[in-house]
């Protein structure tokens, strides 16, 4: 039964392994659960689930699978007496367990509930009738019933008996993104270049053994730490069609700020020209010339363009063709000049590769880049790190 | 050993479902949640009501993986090879163990707390996988393999600054704290202040969950917050009354500095208060 639900998670898209649907089972055969739904539930939501986003997701299969259960005729008889005695002493409180041997012990509750369950065609919703209001009633503890019962709990609730997983409490927490910046990081990881430079503060152990040997006294050696010297300059498009493309924009950010010690980042809208911006917000008031851009950061600068290239072609080619305001020079002459400056530069185009061939500023740009412009893919991003880290 | 909440700290059902059931499977417990819900305290009041000693193991941006095993001091031994101390022939001096090294070779179960994972490098936690799942590891420098005598209890929190590695999470249990509901909330409250008068609590709780409502605030005010809040309005003795208005949307609580820490928030805050006051006026 429980393969069901495991595939029912998978069929929803849920990132479940065997081994995590293993630990449930172990966690279940421990007893870390009373016959609860609703502690089922939790356990499984807790051993299967590993991201707050995807909870949402868990909530729906788990419910799909539940009122699918529900359905199924005759599950009353495969709960075996022993097994819901032996897990409702867990649960049961000394006095619930008193009350039970008053109303004449299990055999006889047995066969009242197996008389309800006969009596009952429909689905309970909320059980308040057939089982009874107070979480301590013994009928309470028969929560493996799958009518979706709630069971022995320690204090009476007065809330309903509102399933857990259909409240979805957690519907805005899954925005439907797969968070990717891991492996956008994993992927930027490519651009490494190790050097040890900077105030000596590890202790060189090598060095120190070699120099004491020479000198016959303890002679210590520090060194510089080894940090990754590569300097990125990067250029992201902001604004118009670019829009749509503004979440992987953020998670390329946001995975290369953390990425990259040494990185510059710029705006620019559809093309270079004259200026770029630091912040968007204040994009008007405080602008960074371009030629101040090629002037201030040396060669060795890795440039990358973040941009869907999308556009008229007068806007590359022309003067006075930005959207923005009369530039004197066209973006062709600016882009040129940049990739002249800087040898390692790419383009990375969020628009799907297939469509690059329809349109022609994407051809014009990628001609000015020396073809060098991938997709933010992480396959793509991997390919233009290996360009840039040659 | 079953973990059913304590006198300073509310858990959930759920919460305590998930603690138990890494108790009972002697693996790790994954936190997250909102920065102020409680993360770190769990820990902290599981070993306290369960009566276990706690290792804390706070990450930093620069901590490496090893250093929770065990760290090799070249240094001291150098400057001990060179003054002639016997203890230099042993290299077992000059291994400082770590947190883990420390949790799995205690002579009762401990509770282990690795704070912040998220904050380390990007490869920190694949680095522990073996250890964590196994809760042994290898000292090449004495060429002996350290093993748990006890499997302790791990808690590992994280707030979401970086994803962490599909292989490692596989390995926990996994809890998000939720932000408490209001009912939740009055319990917390009345666990750190027990003799709160009803009306302050009624009216602050009001302001505190309207507060949260405000669209566009970098950083919400969390449970940490609103107790630090209610600290201080008990200190400086406010009457329940300067937190009730007409119209609430007019106000501006006293002492809000302790609940919004954000100066672009404060703004963001005032302004809204001011456009209803003028929409009032």
């Amino acid at each position: 039964m429980l393969i069901d639900f495991f595939l029912t998670l998978k069929s929803h898209r849920l990132p479940v392994s065997i081994k995590e649907y293993l630990t449930l089972l172990e966690a279940l055969e421990r007893g870390v659960i009373g016959p609860s739904v609703e502690q089922f539930y939790y356990l499984a939501r807790a051993t299967l689930v590993k991201d707050e986003s995807n909870y949402d997701k868990f909530d729906r299969a788990f419910s799909e699978f539940w009122q699918g259960v529900e359905t199924i005729p005759g599950i009353e008889a495969e709960v075996p007496l022993e097994w819901l005695r032996k897990q409702a002493e867990l649960v049961l409180t000394e006095e619930a367990k008193r009350r039970i041997a008053a109303r004449g012990g299990w055999e006889a509750l047995m066969e009242t509930l197996k008389k309800r369950l006969a009596e009952q065609s429909r689905r309970h919703q909320g059980g308040s009738k057939w089982i009874g209001t107070a979480g301590t009633s013994p009928f309470g503890a028969w929560g493996y019933n799958p009518e979706g019962i709630r069971i022995g709990q320690e204090r009476g609730r007065n809330r309903g008996a509102v399933k857990v997983w259909e409240a979805r409490e957690y519907r805005n927490l899954d925005d439907s993104v797969e968070l990717g910046t891991r492996n956008l990081k994993v992927a930027l990881r490519r651009l490494r270049k190790f050097a040890r430079e900077g105030a000596a503060e590890e202790f060189d152990l090598e060095g120190t053994i070699q120099s004491t040997a020479k000198r016959t006294w303890l002679d210590v050696q520090m060194r510089p730490e080894r940090r990754n010297t590569i300097k990125v300059l990067m250029f992201m498009d902001i604004g118009g069609t670019m829009d749509e493309h503004v979440r992987v924009a953020e998670e390329l950010f946001s995975a290369a700020k953390s990425e990259f010690k040494r990185l510059e980042f710029f705006y620019f809208h559809n093309c270079l020209y004259d200026f770029v911006w630091r912040d968007n917000r204040r994009r008007h008031s405080e602008r960074t010339r371009t030629w101040d851009i090629l002037h201030r950061y040396p060669q060795d600068y890795r440039v990358i363009f973040v941009g869907d290239a999308t556009m008229s072609p007068y806007e590359i080619l022309q003067p006075g063709g930005s959207v923005e305001y009369f530039n004197e020079e066209p973006g062709a002459v600016w882009l040129k000049r940049m990739t002249d400056t800087y040898p390692k530069c790419v383009w990375l185009n969020p628009e799907p590769e297939q469509v690059w061939g329809y349109r022609q500023s994407i051809g014009i740009i990628r001609e000015l880049m020396k073809d060098r412009m991938y997709p933010t893919t992480v396959a793509g991003i991997e390919q233009a790190m290996k360009v840039l880290a040659k | 050993m079953r973990f059913t909440g304590s006198p300073h700290y509310v858990a959930t059902e759920d919460l305590m479902l998930a603690v138990n059931a890494a108790i009972t499977l002697q693996r790790p417990l994954l936190v997250k949640g909102e920065p102020g819900t409680g993360k770190t305290m769990l820990a902290v009041e599981v070993a306290r009501a369960l009566g276990l000693p706690l290792l804390e193991w706070h990450i930093k941006s620069t901590t490496k993986a090893q250093q929770g095993l065990y760290e090799y001091d070249a240094v001291s031994r150098l400057r001990d090879s060179q003054l002639g101390d016997p203890r230099v022939h042993d290299i077992h001096n000059y291994i400082v163990r770590g947190m883990l090294w420390q949790a799995f070779t205690s002579e009762t179960p401990v509770v282990l707390l690795i704070d912040e994972v998220d904050k380390a490098d990007i490869e920190f936690p694949n680095d522990l996988l073996r250890e964590l799942d196994r809760m042994e590891f290898y000292v090449y420098e004495t060429r002996e393999l350290v093993r748990a005598k006890h499997r302790p209890i791990v808690f590992i929190t994280s707030n979401n600054e970086k994803d962490l590695p599909d292989a490692f999470l596989r390995r926990c249990f996994f809890h998000y704290i939720r932000f408490p509901d209001r009912e939740t909330m009055e319990r917390i409250v009345g666990v750190h202040f027990p003799g709160l008068k009803k009306a302050l609590l009624r009216e602050a709780l009001e302001v505190f969950f309207e507060l949260r409502e405000v669209p566009g605030l970098k950083k919400k005010p969390s449970t940490s917050e609103l107790l630090d809040w209610l600290k201080l309005l008990v200190a400086e003795d406010i009457p329940p009354e300067a937190l009730r208005a007409k119209d609430r949307k007019t106000l501006i609580p006293p002492l809000h500095g302790a609940l919004l820490k954000n100066e672009q928030d404060v703004h963001l805050f005032e302004r809204l208060v001011f456009m209803n006051r003028a929409k009032g006026a």
